[in-house]
């Protein structure tokens, strides 16, 4: 009985020791999602939580270099992809176990792949896969040895198996045993997750001791971007992945040492005009909106750099076309930002018979030239950016009507009704490699916004801006991929379907209690290397 | 007492009448963006500094007040109006056309407001100038917002067709319309003046709430709910304690009201 007091007495000193507590808090990783997982299976990953989950716990044949953008191998030691590019082989680590034991093979490679491209599931990470019709074909030679046949070549093969967490073909556990450097040790609904270190997890460090070094992360859903700030300066959270420019301004006033600008980052902010034919707008509307020098002189007569400057207080670039700069390889860096030039918008104007009178712009037939621009509601940035977007159009005698909606009835809108003038919206951009765009530049695709879904060209840029990439998709030389992608940019520059106003900085906060942190452009920003990130005293432990 | 109510009316009456004089009051037009100074502090140039897109923060607060001034109780007298009527007559005849319209009341006040504002959002037409814009949505606050005013004149209609003093009125004769004109209204006219007052304050801060939704003000016509905008950020509270100005000027403002609608009710 005496023996269980002391015992009882030493456990109660030790929870209450702060020395004690600190240490153990400092083996945790604490951060905030902005939303709960909708899904803990990875291949059914379609939202920024699940998507984190994945990235934490999936264990990938091949894995992208946040910081070179090159491929790295993961649980396969080498790939080959195919001339044709339909085919990629694997040669797979050997001696890897799940989280719960389970032996790691080919055959579950195999089992992935079926999963994923099951049309049952549904699987987004599968629909990029999905090529053409036809079956995948998998062939394993031994444990160790996996080749995967697709129906039609895929650009970029290699790349999407960033995305693929291999799951176990015999475990018990199903998608909950893993092959990456943490599991699923705790959910609780609404609140929290625990993430626990992967026993089994196969990478080591130079000198030998297993990965990773943190032993838990807690997961902590908030929504209030405010109080996750507030939470990162108390030190009760250790970063914060992605930040808007005003919170990195007030870090940067409150703790600057915590504060990371990488640059310019790969989503841009657009303006496009409603080109439909079949749309429900007056014929002198279709026809500002389908002249090029109409699309040339608004995008000259914004201010991009204020745009910049005082939207995003500088912490943005005003964008070229649809590749970012931060794409290293993809972007065609000949091109320059449309410069703001009101002479220049009023010449263009003039040459499609446009006259200013009395200080409003006038078109042929006499009608006053005004139109609306609708963008989500609560956007701060957006709104602010409509705003100044209506000052400087009216300096060329534009009235332009801002319009916030909410999400579903501006999508609607812009997807089944057209009754739209022009909308200004981001594009979220995770995937490098331009292909991943081709349901935005063909004709015929849906998100092609500006007249989506055409049974043949509307226009001679539009068909060759088709030619061009289709050529590259159904190419596997990457010199001849970049001279077609450098054109679609030349076109889309010169004629501005889209009118890219900015590419925002990728920004992100980190605790000074973090080490080995070193933000990237790419998701995810801040824990790209999380096998490598130490944390409080583990640095001098781990080091 | 009567020196807080007076002055409650001269601030009210100097308010309304910077903001009626606001084309020469006002330091700046309210949309100009004095691009190189955004989120400046309160300086001889900007009283109150300038917003995040540097525009003359007084002179948007000046220009918002005279539309929420002049808008929100406008709503309030509609909304109010449709309250005393629907209201007032189903309290005065009582039976089946007071359960029919209280059935009505209850089903209005029961529904997801919300989402019926952005469905009508969603069928107004996009192309409407900031003016077009703000009265719409005032005129959609009057006529929504009847229900719950409408459910305590209905009661005080009751409660007051049973009182001695409309018993007396029957006793002399009095019915029908004039019953309704020369005694029911005049003594239901606190409790209207009530409702008129208590709903500006609430249609001013749905205002602010729709703009998230898209329904408030466009811009660049400011307004107090546009204003207050500016503090869903409430850790700007210590680095641009300036920003509450608008909000204070809205309590100040409401205060005076309820202070001003005391004084109307002992006349009353």
């Amino acid at each position: 009985m005496r023996h269980r007091l002391l015992l009882s007495a030493f456990l109660l000193f030790l929870a209450l020791n702060p020395a004690t507590a600190n240490t153990q808090s400092r083996s945790q990783l604490r951060f905030c999602l902005g939303s709960e997982p909708k899904t803990l299976n990875p291949l059914l990953v379609a939202d920024d939580a699940s998507e984190t989950i994945r990235y934490l716990t999936g264990g990938v044949l091949l894995r992208l270099n946040r910081l070179t953008q090159q491929m790295e191998p993961e649980l396969a030691t080498s790939w080959k992809v195919n001339r044709t590019g339909n085919s990629i082989s694997f040669t797979l680590r050997q001696n890897v176990r799940f989280s719960d034991g389970t032996p790691f093979s080919a055959e579950d490679v195999a089992y992935t792949v079926e999963r994923l491209m099951d049309p049952a599931l549904h699987s987004p990470t599968g629909d990029s896969f999905r090529s053409s019709e036809g079956k995948v074909v998998t062939q394993t030679a031994g444990k160790n040895q996996i080749t995967i046949s697709f129906p039609a070549p895929i650009v970029g093969l290699d790349k999407l198996f960033d995305q693929v967490a291999i799951l176990s073909a015999r475990s018990p556990k199903k998608e909950m045993a893993v092959l990456g450097p943490y599991y699923v040790a705790e959910d609780k609904a609404g609140s929290d997750l625990l993430l626990n270190r992967n026993p089994n997890y196969w990478k080591h460090d130079a000198a030998g001791r297993p990965l990773p070094y943190i032993t838990s992360i807690r997961l902590d859903i908030q929504q209030n971007r405010d109080i996750e700030m507030l939470r990162l300066v108390r030190g009760e959270i250790d970063f914060i992945n992605s930040l808007n420019a005003e919170y990195y301004d007030k870090l940067v006033a409150q703790a600057p040492k915590m504060a990371f600008d990488t640059g310019v980052g790969l989503d841009s902010e657009q303006i496009w005009f409603n080109q439909v034919p079949g749309a429900p707008l007056p014929a002198y509307k279709k026809a500002w909106f389908t002249s090029t020098n109409f699309r040339r002189a608004i995008s000259a007569s914004i201010h991009r750099d204020d745009l910049a400057r005082v939207v995003f207080r500088g912490h943005a670039r005003p964008a070229v076309s649809w590749v970012s700069p931060a794409n290293k390889f993809w972007f065609n860096a000949r091109l320059q930002p449309h410069p703001f030039d009101r002479r220049a918008a009023l010449q263009a104007l003039a040459q499609d018979g446009f006259r200013l009178q009395g200080g409003t712009l006038r078109d042929r037939t006499g009608h006053n030239v005004e139109f609306s621009v609708m963008t989500n509601a609560g956007n701060k940035a957006r709104e602010q950016m409509a705003t100044m977007i209506q000052q400087d159009l009216a300096a060329i005698g534009i009235r332009l009507n801002v319009v916030t909606l909410d999400f579903p009835s501006l999508i609607e809108r812009i997807t089944r009704s057209f009754n739209y003038e022009a909308c200004l919206l981001g594009l979220v951009n995770d995937d490098l490699d331009p292909n991943a765009q081709m349901n935005v530049w063909l004709s015929s695709a849906e998100n092609h916004q500006w007249n989506p879904s055409q049974k043949t060209p509307a226009t001679a840029w539009e068909a060759e801006i088709d030619k061009l990439m289709r050529a590259q998709a159904s190419s596997q030389d990457v010199k001849k991929r970049k001279l077609a992608i450098d054109r679609v940019q030349e076109i889309v520059w010169q004629q501005e379907p889209f009118i890219y106003l900015v590419n925002k900085d990728s920004m992100s906060a980190v605790s000074t209690a973090l080490h080995n942190a070193h933000p990237v452009v790419l998701r995810p920003q801040v824990y790209w290397n999380i096998d490598q990130l130490t944390i409080g005293n583990d640095v001098a432990r781990n080091r | 007492m009567k020196w807080v109510r007076v002055g409650a009316v001269l601030f009210l009456l100097a308010v309304s009448t910077a903001c009626l004089l606001a084309d020469f009051v006002a330091p700046a037009p309210y949309a100009q963006q004095f691009r190189d100074l955004p989120d400046a502090a309160p300086s001889g140039q900007h009283l109150l500094g300038t917003d995040d897109l540097g525009r003359d923060r007084f002179s948007r607060l000046l220009y918002g007040t005279r539309v929420s001034l002049l808008l929100a109780p406008a709503a309030a007298l509609l909304s109010s109006l449709l309250a005393a009527l629907i209201g007032g007559a189903a309290g005065f005849v009582g039976g089946w056309l007071e359960d029919c319209v209280m059935a009505a009341t209850d089903l209005f006040l029961s529904l997801p407001w919300l989402f019926l504002l952005m469905m009508v959002r969603a069928f107004l037409p996009l192309n409407v100038s900031p003016v077009s814009s703000v009265v719409i949505t005032f005129a959609l606050l009057g006529c929504l917002g009847w229900a719950a005013a409408a459910r305590v004149i209905c009661a005080a209609a009751r409660t007051l067709c049973g009182s001695d003093v409309i018993l007396l009125a029957r006793a002399s004769g009095s019915s029908g319309f004039r019953l309704l004109w020369r005694h029911v209204i005049p003594n239901l006219k606190p409790v209207l003046y009530a409702q008129f007052w208590i709903s500006i304050p609430v249609f001013i801060l749905t205002e602010a709430n729709l703009g998230i939704l898209g329904l408030g003000v466009a811009e660049p016509l400011p307004s107090w709910g546009s204003l207050l905008r500016e503090l869903e950020n409430f850790s700007a509270f210590s680095a641009q304690p300036w920003q509450f100005v608008p909000l204070v000027l809205l309590m100040v403002t409401v205060g005076c009201f309820q202070l001003v609608l005391r004084n109307q009710e002992l006349w009353a």
